[in-house]
């Protein structure tokens, strides 16, 4: 008897972890099963059809279920805190904005009426604009109380208020009384954000914004509930309180692991809805996201290991979409060696981005031509010229002049005194740890000491150190990206402006500034797209701050039996209209 | 007993202490804050956040400030990786999914390796122990994530004939989701475990005690497991104590690799986050098991062997 005792204390743990073991069980519906087509374009979508479809038959455990990885855990879920693309995406669905995205019926996604069916738009005698939301009638919460023009009052407020800290405050910016509100001189209650009465919205803006009704549509101006925020930080991470007022609500969050969202039955275009269920899968390994995706396990992914993109793009499995963001490598204007634009110049010259895009990078990105990416509306708007193509090219991305690039830039190093890179000393180009950028900063490295004849050192650093030192200005030489926040040439080149927050380039221009003042001055389009381009010229042209070098693409890929997904060049995917063919 | 047992608690609590402040010092002192991204936030907005959670305080005052929570057991909220959730529950939610996996991995492990390290000693110069240490030594020699990776490709899809588990966690999947993780996870253990027995059961085999029972006529499965093992299992006993700590607070690459929600992730993350709070949570968490499992370990010695007397001698 005793010697079964002695044994089994050894296995002390063990014992411990048949009961924890006990705990699993369970059975999850198969995702494979096919839902009956319910092709829904925009059109459809639009229209409130009261024609019924026949209801799926009986429980959703044999519906619908989509299920996608955008990234791992988000950081917050909260619409006014949330900073990310995920994060971004995932709101979308759960809320609504005035205005919304729908699919054009190609998959792009086109601005539509959202919560708010109409606005009207008046331009003041001292030059503000008031626009008066109209908001459409039966539109609820998803615990079924009536969304009040009060609610977006409180949301704008709060999103404004600077305790609530957060990183998106600016993006209404241009609502009178932002600024006092912002900087704690004034009380949040001071924007002039109004709610007339349960239907209407009053929003008054110091200038004719043009992208203000894509603003009306970004996360971060969406509406929350104050019973359920106020006093509540921890709001989102209960399905109870995390109220929404968008087409799908939350049905669970294990956390880590997956969130997942059913059919919000109080929103207005419920019967138009797609899955029953979408399962936004929580991880953060490109490889294990490709091999959840092969194995079926998910229906979109959109980060693959770098190494497997070039075969999946020339197999077709894999699209690429637009995306509105610049990669580039910024040059730290007080640096001793970099503070003269020649060399800058030269260093740019130099970079042979087709090779980077088609021999490191690999994911169909294009070759950079300017700071401002193809895709950016120019004043005319969009479906016309955009502002890439008005602006035109800085240097020759062609392979042919490469040669002549190489000859110019040598001739500027010359002049700036170090002819044939003689005498230059060694710089540092800085990057943050990770694959992709570590092969981009050695074909950099090599192209400067081929072409230039000068030595570049590598320096890696973990992501939060070097965030550290790039915004300190303390690098020579460092990678950069932007991603836009709305369709606008401001979301890319305001940042420049002396001091601003991200201006790791600690870039001082007073002729840049003074464009960009002009063209936040102007509400006429023209005038605005003129000083955008002008502080392009200084910015690139003239001063070669920095050396774009491609601009993003989107990889994705989307299960072959899925249709109906679409997408805005911000990034945001949507799957609340897809089905399964 | 009682006597030790005080002193213990007291040297653990000494200990806690001090692995609090030496975290929580160095954890400032690591360039980088839980704010930054590649769109940094307004300068209102940065200073608006360090209000808004203390950290516009000098270092000193916030760490008093933090261990007066941690006596009231507030680990305060995270800062970045799940915004303004409590560090307890995050810890709560996430150390039940390492802590059964980690304790899967070991039981195997000890139920598989015990044995087989005996039947190696037993069988000693003999083919069976041959081949098992053929199997020991790549056990041994193979880090966890070759182990898991090939598993994963194995039998997650690399061949659909064989695609047997899922290849991201779920334990709504059932048992079919544990299977892989906790088989790389227990696999390097086992091998251990069976190495560290069959050469302490040599050891045991050839002590007197053992020629006796011999002698006696005993059977030998009653020689091997009644009276060999028992002294074989201390050097087993010492190296599993902190090992199940380790394994139950989560295994950072098997924990990856399948997409486990565990806390061994999580917690390297919140490093690189500089997610602070939750850095200090999940270290305080760990360092406490981590000597709780030293007094057990302790305690079983006693079991293992009356003959060791704890009061005496330190260790």
């Amino acid at each position: 008897m005793r010697k079964t005792k002695k044994v089994l204390s050894l296995a002390l743990a063990s014992a411990m972890a048949l009961s924890l073991a006990a705990c699993g069980g369970g059975n999850a519906g198969d995702t494979t099963t096919a839902a009956p087509a319910e092709t829904t374009t925009a059109a459809a979508a639009e229209t409130e059809s009261a024609a019924e479809e026949s209801e799926a038959p009986a429980e959703s455990e044999d519906g619908f279920n989509l299920a996608v990885c955008l990234a791992s855990e988000p950081q917050s879920i909260d619409p006014a805190l949330n900073s990310a693309v995920d994060g971004a995406i995932m709101i979308n669905h759960l809320f609504e904005g005035l205005t919304k995205w729908v699919d054009d019926g190609k998959g792009n996604a086109i601005l539509a009426p959202g919560q708010a069916e109409s606005f009207e738009k008046a331009e003041n005698e001292d030059g503000t604009v008031t626009y008066n939301f109209k908001l459409r009638d039966g539109i609820k919460w998803s615990d079924g109380k009536d969304v009040t023009a009060a609610d977006f009052e409180y949301s704008w407020k709060r999103l404004a208020n600077p305790d609530t800290a957060a990183d998106y405050c600016y993006m209404i910016d241009m609502v009178k009384g932002y600024a006092e509100v912002a900087d704690g001189s004034a009380d949040p209650d001071t924007l002039a954000v109004k709610a007339i009465d349960d239907k209407t919205l009053e929003v008054v803006l110091t200038y004719d914004c043009p992208y203000f009704e894509e603003i009306v549509a970004f996360p971060a101006t969406f509406p929350v509930r104050q019973d359920m925020t106020e006093g509540n930080d921890e709001w989102t991470y209960d399905v109870a309180t995390y109220v929404g007022n968008g087409p799908y609500k939350m049905k669970e969050w294990s956390h880590n692991a997956y969130i997942e969202v059913e059919k919000n039955e109080n929103y207005y275009d419920y019967a138009n809805l797609g899955p029953d269920t979408i399962r936004f899968t929580l991880l953060d390994d490109e490889n294990a996201m490709l091999a959840a995706y092969k194995s079926g396990e998910l229906d979109f992914i959109e980060n693959l290991p770098m190494d497997e993109l070039p075969n999946y793009l020339a197999s077709g499995e894999l699209d690429i979409s637009d995306y509105l963001g610049t990669y580039y490598v910024c040059f730290n204007t007080e640096d001793e060696v970099f503070k003269d634009p020649k060399i800058r110049k030269a260093f740019s010259l130099v970079i042979d981005r087709n090779y980077i895009v088609d021999n490191v990078s690999q994911a169909g990105e294009v070759p950079a031509t300017g700071f401002v990416p193809a895709g950016v509306n120019d004043a005319a708007g969009p479906g016309h010229d955009d502002f890439r193509t008005v602006g035109g090219e800085y240097y020759s991305v062609d392979e042919a002049d490469y040669e002549a690039n190489c000859e110019e830039a040598r001739a500027l190093l010359a002049e700036a005194g170090y002819p044939g890179g003689e005498g230059f000393p060694t710089v540092e180009y800085l990057y943050n740890t990770a694959d992709n950028h570590k092969k981009i900063g050695e074909a950099l490295q090599n192209m400067w000491q081929e072409q230039l004849g000068v030595t570049v050192t590598l320096n890696n650093q973990d992501w939060n150190v070097f965030l550290e030192n790039r915004k300190q200005g303390h690098y020579q030489i460092a990678r950069n990206g932007w991603i836009a926040d709305y369709n606008d040439p401001c979301t890319f080149l305001d940042m420049w402006y002396t001091d601003g927050g991200n201006n790791d380039a600690q870039y001082s221009n007073p002729d840049y500034d003074a464009q960009i003042d002009a063209a936040k001055a102007t509400s006429v389009a023209e005038e605005r797209m003129k000083a955008f381009h002008a502080a392009e010229d200084i910015l690139i042209k003239d001063d070669n701050v920095l050396a774009p070098i491609y601009f993003y693409t989107q990889p994705n890929m989307l299960a072959d039996d899925i249709s109906g997904m679409y997408y805005t060049p911000l990034g945001y995917f949507f799957f609340g209209y897809t089905s399964r063919n | 007993m009682s006597k030790y047992f005080a002193k213990r608690i007291g040297m653990a609590l000494v200990t806690i202490f001090l692995v609090t402040c030496l975290t929580f010092l160095l954890m400032n002192a690591v360039p980088g804050s839980p704010w930054l991204s590649e769109k940094s936030p307004s300068e209102a907005t940065l200073a608006a956040l360090n209000a808004k959670y203390g950290l516009d305080k000098p270092v000193h005052i916030q760490l008093m400030k933090y261990l007066g929570n941690l006596l009231k057991g507030d680990f305060g909220v995270s800062l970045k990786m799940q915004k303004n959730r409590a560090v307890t529950s995050i810890i709560a939610e996430m150390f039940p999914v390492s802590a059964r996996i980690g304790a899967l991995a070991l039981t195997w492990a000890v139920l598989v390796g015990v044995p087989l390290g005996c039947l190696a000693a037993f069988k000693r110069g003999k083919f069976t122990d041959s081949v098992l240490r053929v199997i020991c030594t790549l056990g041994i020699s193979m880090p966890s994530f070759v182990v898991a990776s090939v598993l994963l490709v194995a039998f997650a899809g690399g061949l659909a004939v064989l695609k047997i588990f899922p290849t991201i966690f779920d334990p709504a999947l059932g048992w079919r989701s544990y299977v892989l993780p906790c088989f790389s996870l227990g696999f390097y253990p086992m091998c251990y475990t069976a190495r560290q027995t069959r050469s302490a059961m040599l050891d045991s085999l050839n002590q007197e005690y053992i020629k006796t029972a011999r002698a006696k006529g005993l059977k030998n499965v009653k020689i091997i497991f009644k009276h060999a093992l028992r002294n074989a299992l201390i050097p087993v006993i010492t190296y599993l104590g902190p090992q199940v700590a380790f394994t139950l607070c989560g295994g950072f690459v098997v924990e990856s690799v399948f997409s486990i929600p565990g806390l061994g992730r999580y917690f390297v993350q919140s490093i690189q986050n500089r997610d602070y709070p939750v850095i200090m949570g999940t270290t305080i968490f760990l360092a406490t098991f981590i000597i709780l499992m030293n007094v057990v370990v302790d305690l079983l010695y006693k079991v293992a062997d009356p003959r060791i007397n704890l009061t005496k001698g330190g260790e």
